[in-house]
């Protein structure tokens, strides 16, 4: 109830028709030169200082993606990107630092701006400790800062970014870097295995519940850059992590790309919990600028009864082209998508998930709820398939989604495959519109047209939002109602 | 407390008001009776400002003041109520969520202070016990599966809560069985009051024995015909509309 009146409350406080994370950071940046080379590649990997497997793992990647073709069956249209245009590489100029201190006063006003606290006291301030959130601020191709370190450490924690965890980690990061999203996984992978910069590093060691939420917030500041981020999180077993990714980026004309790769490992018994907020900027109403946004996310449920969990809030970007999935390998293991998409304005998003269930025993469930107002196209994109040994494997899956207006599409396209005769595969889907009549009866109680849509909105998503942690679903709720914001014509 | 003035309004080309004239005053209950086709549930929307209908000519006042210009929340703020032929859903919203949402919308709109929680409840549940609404109803999204009757009384119930000054009963008695009739009429007949109107607009003339109205008017071809007192709504029981729907025809 209070939400529905706080997310009432901050839409009307917010200026209308402003994507309000849209300002530049002017800084003094390192670039590698443009387009991809093998020189590029051993720039970058120079630049962080890698041990030469990791040199010789992205070449590896680069010679693969140079025979690869760029994957057409999404239901997107894009001018062709000029991969030899862009930068692989872009980095404030002042090293990455030890202390606050030592970070270019830009960039922390830049998360201050966007209201993300990099500077402990603060983040600590009348926050009860349970309530905490560690943060790797991930600025371009470097993590500027990195959060309660110390303190995680004392758990046996690791946090930190993963040129880091190269450097100090070597032997974890061997074993599992590109165990889930393996280097020829596709286009967009492969290509990211070449290139990436920087991203988060995850260890939680055996039976420890991590002691705080973690997040990463990327940001892409530099023009004609793209983000190549890349993100390991391994929950040993019996372990808990509860993790949030956010993300913004200027308001520019040209378009922007970010293809990361997020590789999620849970042992057994252990259970990894995966939350985005996704707000990239999306283009202008008539389509121009805005981020593509092609990304790998993957859970490797390799132990017996364990369990990952994707919760996303997609409202950003040009272009969504996102699946994040579930390889339920281990017997008894559980896989979760929980998605709210909204599409706005021109844009496009292809999403959806994959749940693979190997193990025995195995569950999944996908709830999707996809909104599309203005001229945009929202496409679900699911895969459920049961290999033959997974025997009483069992998911459920619904999809429904809200149109607000008649310029706009939604569409589903669910793939089932089963090889065993034990496995129950459920899906629903509906798809619905805002009617002037559920307005106008809103109205009529007195509601405002805005808070009348959000709370239309809200209810639809509601089943998602709940999966959220509660600080994020307040924020959620706002973007998502900042979104529609005039959607209704 | 209401006037309507010569209103005139058509829909996509076609004329459905035609001059309508009407006044209700301060704790009268008025019946809007009339053959289908003949502008009633038009005249419901229209007083509470739905989009569609063009008005040509002629003022709706609440209190003096002509309500046409404003949106259909600031219409709800001023204490205007309709209480719907068809009650929408609301899929995933609670049904208290919506209550406190609309009370307290409107109540801003008034510059009143939010009601404290506990004052809420204890509104909705006083309202919601006299409607004999389970609570547990209340947890429910709005309208979401709820019967007929049920939706029927829970128009009610947001009208008790919401305590309008004029309200809109639109066919408030069509699929109702005579159990859910009665229940209905009474949480009317608990509101009425001094101050408070209402616009009851019925096809038949068996609400009018649950809600005695002080005043009958007939609806033909989009103008009131005929007024009279519940004498009239009588009659109109005896003979039926064919004298009317003669003049339409004609």
């Amino acid at each position: 109830m209070p939400a529905v009146q706080e997310t009432i409350d901050r839409v009307r406080a917010i200026d209308v028709d402003q994507y309000k994370y849209g300002f530049e950071t002017t800084i003094e940046m390192e670039k590698s030169e443009r387009g991809l080379s093998e020189d590029v590649i051993r720039f970058i990997s120079a630049k962080k200082d890698e041990p030469e497997w990791m040199l010789e793992w992205r070449l590896d990647a680069y010679r693969r993606w140079l025979t690869m073709k760029e994957p057409e069956w999404a239901r997107v249209s894009y001018d062709k990107i000029d991969y030899d245009n862009l930068y692989y590489y872009a980095a404030p100029k002042r090293k990455a630092a030890q202390s606050l201190d030592e970070i270019d006063p830009e960039i922390l006003k830049t998360y201050e701006k966007l209201g993300i606290p990099l500077r402990e006291v603060e983040a600590l301030e009348g926050i009860a400790p349970q309530n905490r959130v560690a943060v790797d601020a991930v600025f371009d191709s470097v993590s500027v800062a990195t959060t309660f370190k110390a303190e995680l450490a004392k758990a046996g924690v690791i946090f930190m970014p993963i040129s880091e965890a190269l450097r100090e980690h070597p032997e974890l990061v061997r074993k599992y870097l590109g165990s889930v999203v393996p280097v020829t996984d596709n286009f967009f992978a492969t290509l990211n295995s070449a290139v990436f910069s920087d991203g988060s590093f995850v260890y939680i060691p055996p039976g420890v519940r991590c002691p705080m939420e973690l997040s990463t917030y990327f940001r892409i500041n530099e023009r004609d850059t793209g983000q190549f981020e890349r993100t390991l999180i391994i929950a040993d077993k019996g372990s808990y992590v509860s993790y949030l990714e956010g993300c913004t980026a200027p308001r520019r004309d040209d378009n922007q790309l970010h293809a990361a790769v997020v590789e999620l490992v849970a042992l057994d018994d252990a259970e990894i919990k995966y939350s985005t907020v996704q707000n990239w900027y999306p283009g202008d109403a008539q389509g121009r600028g805005g981020i593509y946004n092609f990304v790998t996310k993957r859970g490797d449920c390799r132990g017996t009864n364990s369990k990952i969990s994707w919760t996303q809030v997609e409202t950003g970007s040009a272009i969504t082209w996102k699946y994040p999935s579930c390889i339920l390998r281990g017997d008894g293991s559980q896989g979760e998508f929980y998605s709210i998409a909204v599409s706005n304005g021109m844009q496009q998003v292809d999403s959806g998930t994959k749940m693979i269930h190997l193990g025995k025993n195995t569950t999944s469930r996908i709830i999707s709820k996809g909104i599309s107002a203005g001229r945009s196209q929202n496409t679900y994109r699911g895969l459920v398939s049961a290999h033959r040994k997974a025997t009483n494997a069992r998911n459920f899956t619904n999809c429904d989604s809200l149109l607000i207006g008649d310029q706009c599409g939604a569409h589903t396209v669910p793939y089932i495959e089963s090889k065993n005769a034990t496995a129950v595969f459920e899906h629903e889907a509906t798809t619905s519109k805002i009617s002037e009549e559920q307005l106008f009866y809103c109205q009529q109680r007195g509601l405002g047209e805005e808070e009348a849509r959000a709370l239309i909105v809200n209810g639809f998503v509601r089943d998602v939002l709940q999966q959220l942690p509660m600080e994020f679903a307040v924020e959620a709720q706002k973007l998502i109602s900042i979104s529609l914001e005039g959607s209704v014509g | 407390m209401l006037e309507i003035k010569n209103l005139v309004v058509q829909i996509e080309d076609k004329r459905i008001l035609n001059g309508l004239d009407l006044t209700v005053n301060d704790g009268e209950v008025a019946a809007i009776m009339g053959p289908n086709g003949s502008g009633k549930s038009t005249l419901s929307y229209v007083i509470a400002g739905k989009a569609d209908y063009e008005v040509l000519d002629g003022e709706v006042l609440l209190d003096g003041e002509n309500i046409l210009e404003m949106a259909p929340d600031e219409r709800a703020a001023a204490g205007l109520f309709l209480a719907f032929q068809y009650p929408l859903e609301i899929p995933g919203v609670a049904t208290m969520t919506f209550l406190k949402a609309a009370l307290n919308a409107q109540r801003k709109a008034r510059g009143e202070e939010e009601l404290s929680t506990p004052d809420f409840m204890r509104r909705v549940y006083g309202a919601a016990e006299q409607l004999e609404i389970d609570r547990d109803m209340l947890k429910r999204a709005l309208n979401v599966g709820f019967s007929g009757g049920e939706k029927k009384r829970m128009e009610i119930l947001q009208m008790a809560l919401l305590q309008p000054r004029f309200c809109v009963l639109d066919e408030t008695d069509s699929g109702l069985d005579i159990d859910a009739l009665r229940i209905v009429s009474e949480g009317v007949n608990a509101l009425r009051a001094e101050n408070r109107s209402f616009l009851v607009i019925t096809h038949y003339q068996r609400l009018l024995n649950h809600i005695v109205p002080d005043t009958v008017h007939v609806m033909s071809q989009g103008r009131v015909v005929k007024s009279g007192g519940k004498e009239l709504a009588l009659e109109l029981e005896a003979s039926g509309y064919a004298e009317y729907r003669a003049t339409e025809a004609a």
